[in-house]
């Protein structure tokens, strides 16, 4: 890797500064995707400020729900008894995602920044535009079973990796960041990650600086009705080729309020309102769940080698709100 | 009664090995070391028109940047030989693959050299490559045509005469290696001495490169290889990286050291190359089998020719009068394949086995009835009995042990709730070789012996095995033996490969130890009243310390008394085992068969290899614990081979695109459910005077198909491409 200057910080104002004067700086946590990254030489940073020492681990309930630090181990945010018991669906896709070992190192913050394991991404000998804007992407017309079916452009295929955003995006979290200006600023997570469009660089909404402190997730009473299902080519540690993270509310047989969200498939966790929509208000069965995910993948546009993700993602939503719905 | 052999022994090195005190090629330490890394080329064909390794040169730590233009090429005093066809890095501007070398950075430390690898700055006169293989069936073609197998009888006319018939394509994907240790070595030289530590299968194989690389004499280059974490197949040839360091090493006047990244290992050992292959059978409405027409064809570079015999075994399991086979070549631009666990049996085995299932249900026939029925007790190419071949014995343990008989024969009849169950079953076989092999035993008049041959320890547990021989025929305890091997300044042994150790080394130490036996007859009929005098060494035996009589074991000496009675300290033998002359007579083979059952899921379409049963005949087991083991791996590796493994090229390119663990899909331990091993034991002193077959490649070779039959009982779909994806079941 490119030899780089590495701090600790204690303060999250000395932490903004240092990395919001260096366009070349980047914020390490449990560093299990941007060490990788590293190695292979994909980001290239010469500063890394350590923000681990700020704390920020918290997992305490609020008024209004539940406070989760940035630097919460993965594992530990899994594993809370509050989590599992108002939060199952967040528990369920963390422990769906990497290994014990890797969740033992990850902090939340940092999940929501992982990038894209496009494997062209991966491979700096080739074009990719979120790599090297401008250089092209290799995956559009090349080896693309794992890519996007949703919101892609032509500049970019790739998706979203992550577990934890799609529980999060069901669960309308919202992604505390402490600005340039020392002020902190809230973005509901369904608007924390962007589709590619022509920057497909840019991975999130923040500016280069900003640091992410934590994650509210307000309350909800989808705890007795929610699944997350990931669909992967193994067992485990390995990425969703379709992962579906879903919720329901139900009022007497009817269903009151749904989330659908599918991972897998596009830039970012996707949460089809269209196919909440179907179901809100119907009797939760069979039929109600396949139109909402013949809903859900109305706009899915297939690539050469990943036509099977529309069909799988429709059978993946039915599964998973039967499964949500059986509790 | 023996002592060791045939029980349980725990691995002799796994203490060393779990506390990380065995050491590993790239471990051992070597002072003043350098540390070299590959910078690999972007493409896959062509010449290198320029590399600018100014930056490289100038960044911290950087002893020497080599590249074609400065590499100092070994000069042998006599010329390479002509069949000598392998890749030799930086040795011209000529790009033959994809990640190939073009440079090789050294400095003081592994980060520096990788960091200033990066830095190094390459344009190329590139050509379009060639490597989409399924593009290009058409032009396969058959290398060797004159070392081609010949049909046997006429299975074209036997064939359109056969009432049942059918006819598949099967088609695999490329596999890798991917053990757990990366390749790696250390290389330094004395004046015109070189050592290397490397990982390898074959410490005198690598002696040999060397030496012929660098024009010196084998005794002048010393290879250590004692731990290999996992090979598989991937050092069973000298690899390109030996070579490439000693010449650095010998050009800056250091030590230097080398270890592939994850990545490099792709390019760097070979893989199992990618397949396609066709087979036709024939048969009586009875299920005997007619005619067998099979076709394989593997991908190899240009320059080489490399096939991956995958229609050896094959035609040679069932009784069929009429059969032919045929093997080709595809040329790429890929590196060179390399044999991989069961290479050509496993890939083969998949096409035969799947064929013979969609026979079955052609003839609305049990499947494993059908191999019943078309059992041979001969080679049917030349009607030589099998020395030992308890292939029935294992088709009935392994049907009671899985409950066969409950199956129903119909695909998608059986389930367990909505999900869908199937059942399928393959036999699977491999050679029974033997090679020649030499060892040295040198028993101590204290009790104890030291035991030592050029053998490697890929992980089998040779150790162990060897260890369990030299205890058993020299009446000692096993803690009382020490032996070692990977190292040239031991008695000669063939590779690590091919499932024959412990039958090659094993005799070795069997032969020496006899020796011994008789050495130490002669000592006690020194005396004038020894009650050996009209004894024969064959009525004797070494047991607990004592030479005896086998079978009046009362009458007995002491070794150690013995010994020092005549001032003896110990007692030695080299001995040479070869393959006896009375397997000439005899077809020679081991046999198993392996039932699957997977689960799947009737609306997602994931699939679960919910139990494995596999039986095997390999002759005497050695030691059940690490003989399970074994068997247990080649059934993981079967798994993997069959719904997970596949090395993705992007054709465009020519460039693998999945060279890491994170892309390339092995198992992992949540894919691995029940998983029972047994053994029909064999007694064939025919093989060698162990009565050892192998058993490494054998427990995989029928994994794949048995799935693949389990996945088709279960859904109806015939899948006859591996790995079987979901997108394949949708």
């Amino acid at each position: 890797m490119r030899p780089f200057k590495y701090t600790e910080v204690t303060d999250p104002a000395v932490a903004t500064r240092s990395v919001a004067a260096n366009a070349q700086a980047k914020y390490l946590a449990g560093g299990t995707n941007l060490v990788d990254l590293m190695r292979e030489y994909i980001a290239t940073p010469n500063e890394l400020v350590d923000i681990k020492p700020l704390g920020l681990s918290q997992i305490s309930p609020t008024s209004n729900g539940v406070s989760i630090g940035a630097l919460a181990r993965n594992s530990d945010t899994a594993n809370h008894p509050l989590i599992r018991k108002e939060y199952p669906l967040l528990s369920m896709a963390i422990l769906a995602g990497a290994s014990p070992q890797l969740r033992n190192m990850a902090t939340n913050g940092g999940n929501l920044m992982q990038r894209t394991r496009c494997p062209y991404f991966y491979d700096i000998a080739l074009p990719c535009n979120k790599r090297e804007k401008g250089s092209g992407c290799s995956a559009v017309e090349g080896l693309n079973r794992t890519h996007a079916i949703l919101g892609h452009s032509a500049d970019c295929v790739a998706t979203d990796p992550g577990d934890m955003a799609n529980a999060l995006y069901a669960l309308d979290a919202v992604v505390k960041v402490r600005g340039l200006d020392g002020k902190e600023r809230s973005i509901p997570v369904n608007e924390f990650h962007r589709l590619p469009g022509d920057s497909p660089e840019k991975d999130n909404v923040l500016v280069h600086g900003e640091l992410i402190t934590g994650i509210d997730i307000p309350k909800n009473k989808f705890a007795a009705r929610s699944y997350y299902l990931k669909v992967r080519d193994r067992a485990s540690y390995a990425f969703a080729l379709i992962a579906v993270a879903c919720a329901i509310e139900m009022d007497g047989d009817r269903v009151k309020q749904a989330r659908i969200v599918l991972g897998g498939v596009a830039h970012k966790p996707w949460r089809s309102t269209e196919a909440e929509k179907i179901v809100v208000g119907k009797k939760a069965d069979k039929g109600t769940f396949e139109a909402a995910a013949t809903a859900a993948l109305a706009g899915a546009k297939p690539l050469s080698h990943n036509a099977y993700k529309i069909d799988l993602s429709k059978r993946a939503i039915v599964v998973a709100l039967e499964r949500a719905l059986a509790g | 009664m023996t002592k060791y052999i045939g029980k349980e022994m725990s691995r002799v090195d796994g203490f060393a090995k779990v506390t990380g005190k065995a050491k590993y090629a790239a471990e051992f330490k070597v002072p003043n070391l350098a540390y070299g890394f590959i910078a690999t080329s972007s493409i896959a064909r062509g010449t290198i028109r320029s590399i600018d390794t100014t930056e490289a040169s100038k960044a911290a730590g950087v002893i020497k940047v080599y590249t074609h233009e400065n590499f100092p090429v070994p000069k042998p005093a006599t010329a390479t030989p002509a069949n000598d066809t392998s890749y030799k890095a930086l040795h011209s501007n000529k790009i033959i693959f994809n990640q190939q070398p073009i440079a090789f950075v050294v400095a003081e430390t592994f980060e520096q050299a990788r960091y200033a690898a990066r830095l190094i700055k390459a344009t190329y006169n590139e050509e379009k490559p060639t490597t989409d293989f399924l593009g290009l069936i058409d032009k396969a073609f058959v290398p060797n045509p004159e070392r081609a197998a010949r049909p046997r009888g006429n299975p074209e006319q036997a064939l359109a005469a056969a009432p049942v018939k059918i006819e598949g394509t099967y088609t695999i994907a490329i596999d890798h290696h991917n053990p757990m240790e990366p390749h790696g070595a250390i290389a330094f030289w004395e004046g015109n001495k070189l050592t290397i530590f490397d990982k390898t299968q074959g410490v005198f194989m690598v002696r040999q490169h060397l030496a012929t690389t660098f024009g010196i004499p084998p005794t002048d280059v010393q290879v250590i290889s004692p731990f290999v974490g996992g090979a598989f197949g991937s050092s069973l040839r000298p690899n390109y990286y030996p070579a490439l360091i000693a010449a650095a090493s010998k050009d800056i006047k250091r030590p230097v050291k080398f270890v592939y990244t994850r990545t490099q290992m792709y390019t760097g050992n070979g893989y199992r190359p990618q397949s396609w292959q066709k087979v036709s059978l024939g048969a009586e409405t009875n299920g005997k089998l007619t005619s067998i027409i099979h076709e394989g064809i593997n991908n190899s570079p240009f320059a080489q020719v490399y096939t991956d015999n995958m229609t050896g075994l094959p035609r040679v399991l069932y009784a069929c009068p009429n059969a032919d086979t045929k093997q080709k070549i595809i040329s790429t631009d890929l590196p060179q394949p390399a044999p991989v666990r069961a290479p050509g049996a496993v890939t083969g085995m998949f096409a035969l086995e799947c064929a013979m299932d969609e026979l079955a249900y052609a003839l609305k026939m049990d499947p494993l009835e059908l191999r019943v029925v078309n059992f041979s007790n001969v080679n049917p190419d030349n009607n030589r009995p099998y020395s030992s071949k308890a292939l029935i014995e294992c088709y009935r343990l392994g049907a009671e042990k899985f409950g066969w008989s409950k199956r129903k024969h119909e695909p998608g009849s059986m389930r367990e709730g909505k999900t869908l169950v199937g059942w399928g079953v393959a036999s699977g076989l491999w050679n029974a070789a033997q090679l020649q092999a030499s060892a040295k035993v040198v028993l101590r008049a204290d009790g104890t012996a030291h035991v030592s041959s050029g053998t490697t320890d890929i992980g089998p547990g040779t150790y162990t095995a060897m260890t369990a021989i030299a205890a058993e025929y020299l009446g000692i305890q096993a803690e009382k033996v020490k032996f070692e091997l990977g190292d040239t300044k031991y008695p000669p042994a063939p590779i690590q490969g091919g499932s024959f150790t412990t039958a090659s080394v094993g005799s070795a130490i069997y032969g020496a130890a006899q020796n011994i036996k008789k050495k130490l007859m002669d000592l006690a009929n020194k005396a004038d009243d020894s009650i050996f005098k009209t004894a024969k060494p064959e009525d004797l035996e070494l047991f607990n310390g004592t030479l005896r009589y086998q079978k009046e074991t009362a009458k007995s000496v002491s070794v150690s008394d013995l010994m020092r009675k005549n001032s003896t300290a110990e007692i030695e033998d080299t001995f040479q085992a070869s393959p006896g002359a009375e397997r000439q007579n005899y077809a020679t083979g081991a046999h198993g068969v392996q039932f699957a059952e997977v689960k799947i899921d009737p609306d997602l379409r994931t699939i679960k290899v919910t139990r494995v049963i596999e039986v095997s005949a390999c002759g005497k087991i050695m030691n059940p614990k690490t003989s399970h083991s074994q068997e247990i791996g080649g059934i993981v590796w079967g798994i993997g081979m069959a719904l997970q493994e596949a090395t993705e090229i992007d054709h465009r390119y020519g460039r693998m695109m999945n060279p890491n663990l994170q892309h390339y899909h092995v198992p992992v331990n949540a894919d691995i459910l029940d998983v029972e091993t047994f053994f029909i034991e064999e007694d064939d002193k025919i093989v060698n005077p162990l009565g050892v077959k192998g058993m490494g490649e054998l427990g995989m070779v029928g994994v794949p198909a048995a799935i693949a039959n389990a996945v088709f009982h279960a859904t109806g779909k015939r899948v006859r491409d591996l790995p079987i994806t979901i997108e394949k079941l949708l």
